[in-house]
């Protein structure tokens, strides 16, 4: 039975069609999305695989035919008929590739809208954020961030008073390394990261966390609580809002179940807001280099119910309690760093022999 | 006469009676001799880039298990720090260097570079940057904040390993300056008399647009390496947060060179496959201007991608948006390539040799880097996966599907060229089949891993993917094994391999008309373009020319010899009556 190429060609493309929209639904390669803009951003890749595997079986089927149904036959010499090319194929796989490009920037701007990528210069709106937000850094920065100049003195560049004695931070202030700034953990600039979600620009988030990274720890401090702890605790159902910042080196926070990274960089204070919405304990992962340990520096990220977070933030601020005023007035004179760190490491869930390891590499 | 014989009895006239020899020795000297400087950087690049394998496979062995348990954290972090820096600047871009050095002379029909001291000098950089940067081994404190040597981190890691890694990626990046300079102008100045640009072979082309790329972007790197060295040695604060610099001003300045450097470490790969493919094939190659073309769109395209590497380090909305949209773009010319070859192979005569088979895996494998490519270019999904090992695995089947499988297929094409003698065709398809599997093995579970919520750099992993790790181990452990049978095949045939003859491809461009190795002075005149550079199956009758959308009548529409989009011969000398003016 003949059957004509033009047939073929169909069938071809309804089962490469078909195998890429199933693939992009079932490749199984994303862990548990934890909030609904993982949701989103999952949604992307699914596309974004399903045009993938098609593009994939396409050429990969094409090499593969054309390397056995076009070898060269034995005792043949002789050259192919002269095709030089066509301006209309050429046109047709420029203009292919060209929408399929479009068509995805526009649906990953529409992502990243949905999941408050536009929302960071409102933010200072926010009574959270406060002034800070508005300061604009170093000149080359400042062309790199419409943030309008603002008119209020920049208490961000000098360690103020008011920054030294800023409750939120004291207990992560590292003013000697990295000048300090009020309202935040860090300093310099505020670096745009992933804002409030459309439905909720203009409110404050459900609960505002600072997160200072350092070699190899991350600290989280929940303001107006004086709870300061080495693991994310968040109520599920309320959007959070990160006000991070490092201590030494860059870091970045990132935790694979809600699809969201952002750097932490020294000298500028990174925001990101999200709803977790699945209760369970995660991995949270620094994720830029940040030195021989940066393998070692994870922590948890924990998701709870509403009730059971009230329960753990009570049990934090009793254990706590009189534990801060203690460490500002310890006399660090005459003590090894690690006999003078081992009431802060062991509440950060260090233990003594991973410190004593330090020392000796 | 087929369309090989044409173009050789046109250019008998050029042969040297006398070609004269290169002697051993010459290869280790100071020589003006563009064909041997590009011996010089293809060797030296290929010891560097086994020294820079046996790093990754240290990397890999550390990560067999999810402990650290084979080298400590400190010299792991050196490693993969050193392995990055020595496969791209001293093993992709100068092999990219030494096939330019070799080729464009012969390509264009000229008997050497226009520069042929700089030329020299910018290859005997590389030998004192790439032991400096090594040495910083033996010293104790190699750089050790990766290849992209970010502040803070690089300024508090150890002084003296950073320095080191300083001067040596700006001895190598003067190197690649002086290379871009010399191929520029010896392209645009020193075409044989019946070469216009339109009818240079297209690696040609893909040198012109990788050497502007070059040209443009290197500098920059310098700046922010020279900034960073006053940070480092001087206590200044341009990217010190301590003192109010910007650390992520260095990361604009770092990928402003470093995202182009990608395109030039690939442009002049896409080249070669662009000869390799027709040649094999025995077909001209499809859409000749559209990829000559689409090689400068590239190349100005690489330098507005650059933050997409900086998604997550905190740049505002539009501007993550603006370079979203510009790095997506980059996959409608680089489509365009791709199409263009698979154009080339369809309704060939295919000749499943190595140096075939490398470019077909090329082609396989970069198919499958551009698509995580424009996944990584969408910014929501990048923040997910940005600095993972979805990352590695998309960066290795770029620059190792893509550039080292490049690479190989260049050096089994050229081969007979550089030496006279042809390589061993069945070790050639072990190395190939070794290393397709390797490279597949080793890298395909990464992007799984990245997925899942593995991230980059780091020595000691989450148990739970330990299994996946293993296998990408075993992958490396096998790519390392294929170079095996390579090295002894190079080695073997440059000895006691038969002769080559001058045209053992049957190929029309003009390196293929004069002897293999080429006279010292490559042509005894100006090799003329009788036949068009890729003018295979012209004695053929023009009925077999069967094209879908094709109107013959129109050169705007046209498939067949008429198409606008042909390297035309020489009219003045075309062999063809109808190419004639």
């Amino acid at each position: 039975m003949n059957i004509p190429s033009s047939i073929w060609t169909l069938l071809i493309g309804i089962v490469l069609t078909l195998t890429s929209l199933w693939y992009g639904q079932n490749h199984g390669l994303l862990p548990t999305a934890a909030s609904d803009e993982a949701t989103l951003v999952d949604g992307l890749f699914d596309t974004m695989m399903t045009i993938g595997t098609g593009l994939f079986v396409l050429v990969q089927g094409v090499l593969i035919y054309a390397a056995f149904k076009f070898r060269r036959r034995k005792d043949d010499n002789t050259d192919a008929p002269p095709v030089f090319g066509n301006i209309p194929l050429e046109i047709l796989w420029t203009a292919i590739p060209a929408i399929i490009v479009i068509g995805l920037s526009i649906y990953s701007f529409d992502v990243y809208n949905e999941i408050g990528g536009f929302d960071p210069h409102s933010a200072h709106e926010a009574p959270i954020a406060g002034q800070a937000m508005t300061m604009p850094g170093a000149a080359i920065a400042a062309t790199l961030n419409d943030t309008p100049p603002s008119t209020d003195p920049n208490s961000n560049q000098i360690k103020s008073d008011e920054a030294m004695s800023d409750p939120a931070t004291a207990s992560v202030r590292n003013s000697d390394q990295v000048p300090q700034k009020r309202d935040a953990p860090g300093m310099g600039i505020v670096s745009p990261g992933i804002g409030a979600s459309p439905d909720n620009v203009g409110k404050a988030p459900g609960l505002a966390v600072n997160v200072t990274g350092l070699q190899y720890a991350w600290i989280f401090t929940y303001p107006d609580t004086s709870v300061v702890a080495s693991e994310l605790h968040v109520p599920a159902g309320k959007e959070v809002m990160l006000n991070m910042t490092a201590n030494d080196v860059i870091h970045a926070f990132w935790v694979p179940e809600l699809r969201l990274k952002q750097d932490v960089i020294p000298g500028r204070q990174s925001e990101i807001r999200f709803t977790p919405k699945i209760v369970g304990e995660y991995k949270l992962i620094c994720a830029e280099l940040c030195g021989p340990y940066h393998g070692a520096m994870n922590t948890k990220f924990i998701v709870e119910t509403p009730e059971n977070f009230d329960k753990w933030m009570q049990e934090q601020q009793v254990a706590t309690k009189g534990n801060l005023e203690q460490a500002i007035a310890l006399n660090v004179a005459g003590r090894s760093p690690a006999e003078f760190l081992s009431p802060y490491t062991m509440q950060m869930g260090i233990q003594p022999e991973t410190l004593h390891q330090l020392h000796h590499h | 006469m087929t369309q090989a014989q044409i173009q050789r009895s046109a250019n008998l006239s050029i042969l040297e009676a006398e070609p004269g020899e290169r002697k051993w020795r010459d290869y280790f000297s100071f020589n003006t001799d563009h064909k041997v400087i590009a011996i010089q950087y293809l060797v030296t690049t290929f010891i560097f880039y086994c020294i820079g394998g046996v790093m990754a496979d240290l990397v890999r062995t550390e990560l067999r298990t999810p402990e650290v348990d084979f080298v400590s954290r400190e010299v792991y972090n050196s490693l993969f720090t050193l392995h990055a820096t020595i496969m791209i600047f001293l093993w992709i871009v100068p092999a990219g260097a030494g096939f330019a050095n070799f080729l464009i002379p012969l390509m264009i029909g000229a008997k050497d570079m226009a520069f042929p001291r700089l030329n020299a000098v910018a290859f005997w950089m590389i030998p004192p940057g790439g032991i400096l940067l090594i040495s910083s081994l033996v010293l104790g404190d190699a750089a050790d904040a990766g290849w992209t040597s970010y502040p803070p981190l690089s300024l508090v890691t150890g002084q003296l390993g950073e320095g080191i890694w300083i001067i040596s990626v700006l001895l190598l990046g003067t190197s690649s300056i002086l290379g871009a300079i010399n191929f520029l102008v010896t392209l645009l100045k020193m075409r044989t008399p019946g070469m216009s640009t339109t009818q240079m072979p297209l690696f040609c082309w893909a040198m012109l647009a990788t050497s502007a790329l070059t040209l443009v972007s290197t500098p920059v790197l310098a700046g922010a390496l020279i900034l960073l060295s006053f940070d480092l040695f001087a206590g200044t604060a341009f990217f010190n947060p301590t003192g109010g610099g910007d650390p992520v001003v260095y990361q604009h300045m770092f990928w402003f060179y470093s995202h182009p450097a990608v395109y030039i470490m690939i442009l002049p790969f896409f080249g070669i496959i662009s000869e390799v493919i027709p040649v094999h094939s025995r077909k001209p190659i499809f859409g000749y201007k559209a990829i000559a073309y689409s090689s400068l769109a590239i190349s100005f395209l690489g330098l507005i991608v650059w933050a997409h590497h900086m998604f997550t380090s905190g740049i505002p909305g539009w501007l993550r948006m603006f370079f979203m949209i510009t790095t997506m773009i980059i996959a409608v010319p680089t489509g365009i390539k791709v199409f263009s070859w698979l154009g080339t192979m369809w309704g060939g005569k295919i000749r499943l040799n190595s140096a075939m088979l490398f470019a077909i895996g090329f082609v396989s494998l970069f198919v499958i880097g551009g698509i995580s490519g424009v996944m990584l270019a969408a910014v929501p999904f990048d923040i997910h996966v940005h600095d993972t090992y979805f990352v590695v695995a998309h960066l290795h089947y770029v620059l190792f599907g893509g550039s080292v499988f490049g690479i190989y297929a260049g050096i089994y094409h050229w081969y007979p060229k550089m030496t006279g003698r042809m390589l061993n065709e069945f070790w050639g398809k072990v190395h190939f089949a070794l290393m397709y599997v390797g490279m597949n093995l080793c890298f395909l579970p990464m992007h799984k891993l990245g997925l899942m919520g593995m991230n980059r750099r780091i020595a000691e992993y989450d148990a739970k993917f330990a299994a996946l790790n293993f296998v990408c181990t075993m992958g490396a452990y096998l790519l390392a094994i294929s170079t095996v049978p390579f090295i002894i095949n190079a080695i073997w045939s440059w000895m006691y391999g038969p002769k080559a003859g001058n045209n053992p491809w049957e190929a029309l461009t003009l390196e293929w008309m004069t002897s293999s190795p080429p006279a010292i002075e490559n042509f005894a005149g100006f090799p003329v373009l009788a036949t068009g550079p890729y003018d295979y199956g012209m004695e053929r009758p023009r009925s077999e020319v069967d094209v879908p959308l094709a109107d013959e009548r129109e050169p705007a529409l046209a498939a067949g010899p008429k198409s606008a989009l042909r390297a035309d011969p020489d009219p003045n000398v075309a062999a063809n009556p109808e190419d004639r003016k």
